[in-house]
């Protein structure tokens, strides 16, 4: 099999390489057009993100489109071939098909069971489609490496559990309360990560935002841009009576909520739970609160506590992953080797039909007495004869030997067909 | 064995088949597990309900007369109740915390005399079937909710530990559960009430006394007065959550006292239980 992938990711190249390497836009067309009209590539797909840049061929002979695919990206890209030489890896056969497939599931991303790569794929796959630039082997390999990436999915647990820190926060929310759609988030203070949680809970559809930043302006910068309101700093706590979930980053060097305030706000607010995240350090909010009965807080390192066991646990689903894979790339290598061995069993079939028909015709031209219960006997005899004879040979042509090569010519020779 | 024995035994097995599936989930669930289980659970609650209706049949009164009959019939009430809310919310794990109650229950009915008396003709009265009826959906609800109570505190024990796992990510989030909680003592309180009601009128009837502080009476006046205190806090000091599992918990527990502990006592007008 000559499917050759060439390519580097985040693991050996860094982001200036990747950047130099990459085919966006109007290039990639360019260049999958440059790859196709190579001598002895019969087909190619050109997979570009921020993370890796991989091109999957069908080649003719491995060796001389490892030399002429360098010799391309170099001048593609304007890069002297030395300096490539250490940057790309070259995976041909099982290899290769095992890296797509890891690719296709994620195995192979710079966070395991992150979904981005396989809608990339995708989108590589049919632009390449779109293009024209493959075949019946890459058709049939990336659309295995997509349903094996589903099969991934579904069957292991990959990408579950969140590994962000605002993810891991959307996450507890809504083990805390049902629909967070109905929920109402006040950030309190405007931090970087602070923002990025309650970008994460807007877009899971949170009822409300309302910002309450020491400097105003900002504030109200920010809740516009959330499509929330803003809040004066002082009043806070005030507000607090009807928020459900309060990410807090104010960077001060104290508590800006105690254990007295938050009871006072318990007590208003009849004890309906709120979840607070305080991502600030030093921390913003009294620990001790978490003590208070529907108030669950979380900080910083309670949330990565939580992150840690969710990779652990992709780690684990990542080993059930790479299982499925080596199955189905089992499963792929014998359909490719079924492929050597179709002509030759059409070939055999016809051949077999062929004198099936010729000899029912002579006989049934020499014996014009007979009825037609006794012609379908006939024909009915015959074919079962054909189908014994030609039964073994196909089973040992379809089956997975080391000498299917030989087989295929012995049975070519034997039977005098030419199938292609 | 006749059939009301088969069935009853069967039922007994295929329950203690699903707490034994429901453990297994609680550690390591796949897709089929819980289904699995609710199939199980279902042939055992058929099996169970062939059991009922052929001591029906066969004495010609709902059968409650008894010790081992009235545990039976209360363990029936929680899975019918059971399968409602399952239904009804889709819980999946909620068999897991349920079904080792129905199991007790079933056993030690299995250990009770079975024999199928004649009815005292103190109890010859319509207000049998209704009084007990009431009071033994208004207990599965009561049951539900206990069994939800403790999935609360173990949820919650989750959420505050922050050590988080595939139980936690399984079991439902706080806020359904408590108010799946609260529903359902929503729903058993007013059955309950009305089993007490039942219950005094048809002792007025029969003794000529409405309320006669015999201890089961005791007993279901403390469990009205928990439930009671539980919607009461609710609706007026907020207490929900952690508070209201616990006191979910008390009140089945509660219940379960009146209904073992004062057969043990054997006074008052209730031993025939």
């Amino acid at each position: 099999m000559n499917i050759l992938v060439v390519g580097l990711n985040h693991k050996i190249a860094d982001v200036e390489v990747r950047e130099k390497l990459a085919f966006e836009g109007p290039r990639l067309h360019e260049g999958l057009m440059g790859l196709k009209g190579l001598p002895g590539f019969l087909e190619a797909v050109v997979l570009s993100t921020c993370n890796r840049v991989e091109i999957y061929t069908n080649v003719l002979d491995k060796d001389e489109a490892s030399d002429a695919i360098k010799g391309f990206i170099s001048e593609f890209h304007g890069i002297k071939s030395h300096l490539l030489e250490s940057a790309l890896y070259f995976l041909s056969g099982k290899d290769a098909v095992r890296h797509i497939f890891r690719v296709a599931s994620s195995l192979d991303s710079m966070i395991v069971g992150e979904p981005q790569i396989l809608g990339q794929l995708k989108d590589a796959f049919e632009f390449a489609l779109l293009k024209k630039t493959t075949g019946v082997l890459l058709n049939k390999l990336m659309k295995k490496a997509i349903s094996v990436a589903k099969r991934v999915r579904t069957e292991t647990k990959i990408a579950e559990n969140a590994v962000s820190i605002s993810f891991a926060g959307v996450e507890l929310a809504r083990k805390i309360f049902t629909d967070i759609s109905e929920k109402s988030v006040m950030l309190l203070g405007a931090g970087e990560m602070a923002e990025l949680a309650a970008r994460h809970l807007v877009s899971s559809g949170v009822r409300e935002i309302v910002v309450a930043n020491r400097t105003f302006e900002r504030g109200v910068e920010l809740a516009k841009e959330f499509g929330g309101r803003a809040v004066r700093f002082n009043e806070f706590l005030h507000e607090m009576r009807h928020t459900d979930i309060v990410i807090c980053s104010t960077g001060a060097p104290t508590y800006v909520v105690t254990k007295a305030e938050m009871h006072a706000v318990m007590k208003e607010r009849k004890q309906k739970p709120v979840f607070i995240i305080d991502i600030s350090v030093p921390r913003n909010i009294d620990p001790e609160i978490n003590r208070m009965e529907n108030v669950f807080l979380y900080d910083v390192d309670d949330l990565q506590g939580v992150i840690d066991t969710n990779m652990l646990e992709r780690k684990k689903e990542a080993e059930k992953a790479e299982g499925i894979i080596a199955e189905e790339v089992e499963t792929f290598l014998r359909w490719f080797e079924s492929l050597d061995a179709v002509p030759a069993i059409v070939a055999l079939r016809e051949m077999a039909e062929g004198i099936k028909k010729e000899e029912i015709e002579r006989l049934l031209n020499r014996l014009p007495e007979l009825g037609e219960k006794e012609r379908k006997a006939v024909e009915y005899m015959a074919t079962a004869i054909v189908n014994k004879l030609i039964h073994s040979p196909t089973v040992a042509l379809k089956e997975d030997s080391e000498d299917k090569e030989f087989l295929i010519a012995t049975i070519k020779r034997l039977y005098g067909i030419n199938g292609q | 064995m006749d059939t009301g024995t088969l069935s009853f035994e069967l039922a007994l097995t295929l329950y203690l088949a699903a707490v034994l599936i429901g453990i297994i989930e609680l550690f390591k669930s796949t897709k089929t597990t819980s289904r699995f289980m609710l199939v199980i659970a279902g042939f055992g609650f058929f099996s169970h309900s062939i059991s009922i209706i052929y001591r029906y049949v066969i004495a010609g009164h709902i059968p409650i007369s008894n010790a081992h009959e009235a545990t039976s019939f209360f363990s029936w009430c929680i899975v019918f109740m059971f399968f409602i809310i399952e239904f009804r919310y889709r819980i999946g794990l909620l068999g897991s915390f349920i079904m080792p109650i129905v199991f007790v229950l079933m056993l030690s009915s299995s250990m009770l005399p079975r024999e199928i008396k004649d009815l005292s003709p103190m109890l010859q009265s319509n207000w049998l079937g209704i009084h007990t009826v009431f009071a033994f959906l208004g207990n599965a609800a009561f049951a539900m909710a206990f069994g939800i109570g403790v999935m609360y505190l173990v949820q919650e024990r989750f959420v505050r530990s922050k050590h988080i796992g595939d139980l936690f990510r399984r079991l439902p989030s706080l806020q359904s559960l408590d108010e799946i909680n609260y529903r359902l003592i929503t729903w058993g309180f007013p059955l309950f009430t009305l089993a007490i009601i039942t219950g005094s009128l048809w002792a007025n009837t029969a003794w000529g006394s409405y309320w006669r502080w015999d201890p089961r009476e005791v007993w279901s006046l403390v469990t009205w007065l928990i439930y009671a205190t539980i919607l009461h806090a609710r609706l007026l000091a907020g207490w929900r959550g952690k508070r209201a599992a616990i006191l979910s918990i008390i009140g089945f527990l509660t219940i379960l006292i009146a209904f073992f502990g004062i057969k043990l006592l054997e006074k008052g007008r209730h031993v025939f239980l």
